[in-house]
């Protein structure tokens, strides 16, 4: 603490306890609530790291300066940065802090009997009296008891009240949010995700070095990593004729568990994952591998095989590079797939239909180095062309070969990719059951009213009612309560 | 066959409208004639025996209308033998149906006649706006929308953006009258509204009774993402906006339940929570990025 500002009054544990009366005050989680509805904002608007690797870098590119003061305010990664951490963490230690206190004080209130009907009923709501015919306490207690109040009687008057699971849904509620919250940062530490692309016919084995790319969290265990082994068997795509739309992607794959003995066929859709324990495989995008033979000028096979080319267009006009470090000088080819030619004017080769009705392989080979051994990380899709010198274009049909003075490249035939993700989220089910809860919780929390209800018979009878948060409908329960009395029903 | 039932579907669509249209004059004739007729013994106080008939008239229609629309909904989900979610055309249809069905509902318990002359223009306007620039021809699902969820995330979706919208349109005529009668008297025509407390109530029992089915909607939506991407809760844009207006909405109702933020103040968190709604239907499917781009456009 500073020197000159003292707070003689509240030294360090009243301070603190001050910080903690105005941390969980129902105005400051307003307001934290509203700033993380706000604070979210941002993240919809500038690209996201985690969504859209490949804009994020768009946006270096396009405006470096800018981007590097965004980038010190963590807005491509806006949902893990300091600030909006700050506030969901505070808004939950307010959360915990008004919830607990509450919490007790309902586990006390719901085992306690209603306070005492209070003196002066005439200074009640939806107050009434008449003379007395002399059984009104036993109807009203018989009444209170098929309703399912509480009561307290006492000196010839009821005390009754109902709706306690007005606050046992809302502390639900609340109990609820806490526990999905746990649940997704139980995911983040011990979950893992992952992604791979197999041309059909692969085998994908799950080890570390199988993915393309992969994420573990915090305290995953590799070690946990399950055993397993998926062969893709087959894949069909099936588009409309009309829109050229998808409508069915279907994955048939031989999965093997454990010691490999027992091969299961399984099959993968889009909205069916192959699904064992926490373990989720999901097929998330599909292509096209044109497949080559490349051959030095001796006739000698340098390189063979199907490379997966990354669709362009809902028509699947892909993209791609060969390349063959192996051959001296190193040889590449920077590619585009069309799986229905079609020519345009001032686009050139252009894809009319996703399928493969009449494939082509657009090609323009390099010669030089391709820069492999720089240790700077290259996409498979493309080539730094910058020291490499340009030996010929060509359009290919499958089955044709393109001879060039280095050697020849042949357009085997094409081959399909899928991209399949591994995903291990260990805490999804405690999140969905906080969902299930909070929903039931907020159900019982806003349906229920909470109300008392007073009758006490002397030498008039006088009843009177009071309805918590204004809740509407009381009215006709005490109607109903008159008339019952009166014995008019 | 499925060609035959888009073509009715269109059929319906457009008589719908016709009758909106029909609905929107009973509505304006109504205001006007109302405003016209004052009683004998006082021009303060209108006379609305006279409007009465045209009242009913005016409900009429919005009630055919909305059946036209129903059945215009669900002939286009028969063309492509699925429910009709599968694009912004299909989600406008569905929502304006939502929206006028949510004000007919209402309106068995609450007398809400003076916003029928809003709801059959909004009505026009969403309609309108599906049929000139977002219809699309009917056509099967995508491979990702081929699922239960769809049914239930979407049809939760849509329910509680008809309901919100609604307590929006309160909300806004709470703020109307309210500067209306800070400025001094409500005109005449503003006298049949309701006070404007029962305005504020209003607005809130609809949010209160429909903030359960958004939370749900929600919850779907996670669910169904699991199983369809490979994660519940991903910050897609449209996920984004989906929990801003969870959050707006869950602060009005603090504001209101803890706080005690009533009349003004609550409008305008009401209106600007669902904004937020509207914001994430127009701006999100048409030019947002992100996995929820289904709109066809």
């Amino acid at each position: 603490m500073s020197q000159e500002i003292t707070i003689p009054e509240l030294g360090s544990v009243g301070l603190l306890r001050y910080s903690w009366r105005q941390l969980t005050s129902m105005r400051t989680a307003l307001i934290l609530l509203l700033m993380l509805g706000i604070a979210a904002i941002p993240g919809s608007i500038v690209p996201q790291r985690t969504q859209n690797p490949m804009k994020v870098s768009e946006y270096f590119k396009n405006s470096p300066d800018l981007s590097k003061w965004m980038d010190r305010f963590s807005l491509f990664d806006v949902y893990g940065s300091p600030w909006f951490s700050a506030i969901y963490i505070l808004l939950f230690i307010s959360l915990i802090g008004c919830v607990l206190p509450r919490t007790i004080e309902h586990f006390h209130a719901a085992r306690a009997l209603p306070p005492a009907t209070p003196k002066n009923l005439d200074r009640m709501e939806h107050h009434s009296s008449w003379s007395p015919q002399g059984n009104e306490l036993e109807i009203a207690r018989a009444w209170f008891k098929a309703k399912r109040f509480r009561v307290l009687e006492k000196d010839g008057s009821i005390s009754a009240e109902k709706g306690y699971m007005r606050e046992t849904g809302n502390l639900f509620f609340h109990l609820a949010l806490i526990f999905i919250l746990l649940g997704i940062s139980f995911s983040s530490l011990f979950g893992m995700r992952g992604e791979a692309i197999l041309n059909v016919g692969e085998r994908f084995v799950n080890t570390p070095t199988s993915y393309d790319s992969l994420q573990f969290g915090k305290l995953f265990n590799q070690s946990n990593l399950s055993d397993f082994t998926i062969t893709v068997d087959k894949f069909v795509a099936k588009y409309n004729i009309d829109t050229n739309a998808p409508e069915d992607y279907t994955l048939n794959v031989s999965f093997a568990k454990g010691d490999l003995t027992k091969t299961e066929k399984r099959v993968i859709k889009v909205n069916s994952p192959l699904a064992f324990g926490n373990t989720n495989i999901y097929l998330q995008a599909n292509g096209y591998s044109p497949v080559v033979t490349v051959r030095d000028s001796k006739g000698n096979v340098a390189m063979q095989g199907p490379v997966p080319f990354l669709p362009q267009d809902a028509n699947l006009r892909s993209i791609g590079a060969i390349k063959v470090p192996d051959a001296d000088p190193q040889i590449g080819f920077v590619g585009s797939f069309v799986p229905t030619y079609a020519r345009s004017e001032g686009n050139g080769a252009i894809s009319v239909f996703p399928e493969a009705l009449d494939p082509r392989l657009l090609l323009s080979a390099w010669i030089g180095d391709l820069g492999l051994d720089t240790g700077v990380p290259q996409s498979v899709y493309r080539i730094d062309t910058s020291k490499m010198k340009q030996v010929g274009l060509k359009s290919l049909k499958p089955g044709e070969t393109f001879t060039y003075p280095q050697g020849s490249i042949t357009f085997e035939g094409y081959q399909q990719w899928v991209n399949l993700q591994i995903v291990n989220d260990p805490g999804k089910n405690f999140a969905l059951l906080g969902g299930i809860v909070a929903i039931l919780g907020l159900l019982a929390s806003l349906f229920t009213r909470r109300r008392r209800i007073w009758i006490r018979v002397g030498k008039s009878v006088e009843v009177a009612g009071l309805a918590k948060n204004a809740a509407p409908g009381l009215e006709i329960e005490m109607a109903q309560f008159v008339a019952m009395l009166k014995g008019e029903k | 066959m499925s060609r035959n039932w888009a073509y009715l579907s269109n059929y319906l669509i457009y008589s719908s409208m016709a009758v909106y249209t029909l609905s929107f004059f009973a509505h304006a004739i109504e205001t006007a004639w109302a405003v016209r007729v004052p009683t004998e013994d006082s021009n303060q106080n209108l006379d609305y025996k006279r409007t009465e008939k045209v009242a009913r008239i005016a409900t009429a229609m919005m009630i055919l209308g909305f059946l036209l629309l129903v059945a215009g909904v669900i002939a286009r989900g028969v063309s492509a033998g699925r429910v009709p979610w599968g694009n912004m055309y299909e989600f406008s249809i569905t929502g304006a149906m939502a929206f006028s069905g949510a004000y007919l509902a209402a309106l068995r318990k609450y007398d809400l006649r003076w916003l029928g002359l809003i709801v059959s223009i909004a009505v026009l306007l969403t309609l309108g706006t599906a049929v000139a620039v977002l219809y699309r021809p009917s056509a099967p699902l995508v491979p990702a929308l081929k699922s239960t969820w769809l049914v239930i995330h979407v049809s939760a979706a849509i329910v509680s953006g008809g309901v919100f919208l609604l307590a929006n349109a309160i909300a806004a005529a709470y703020l109307y009258l309210d500067a209306m009668e800070s400025r001094g008297e409500r005109t005449a025509w503003a006298k049949r509204l309701p006070s404007l407390e029962d305005l504020d109530q209003l607005s809130y029992r609809l949010v209160a009774f429909v903030f359960p089915l958004w939370t749900f909607a929600v919850i779907a939506g996670a669910i169904w993402a699991e199983s369809a991407w490979g994660r519940y809760w991903g910050w897609d844009p449209k996920e984004t906006w989906a929990f801003i207006t969870w959050v707006a909405y869950a602060a009005y109702l603090h504001a209101r339940v803890t706080i005690g933020w009533r009349g003004r103040k609550a409008a305008w968190l009401c209106l600007f929570a669902g904004s937020t709604f509207l914001f994430n239907y127009v701006y999100v499917n048409i030019w947002g990025t992100g996995k929820h781009t289904y709109s066809g456009l």
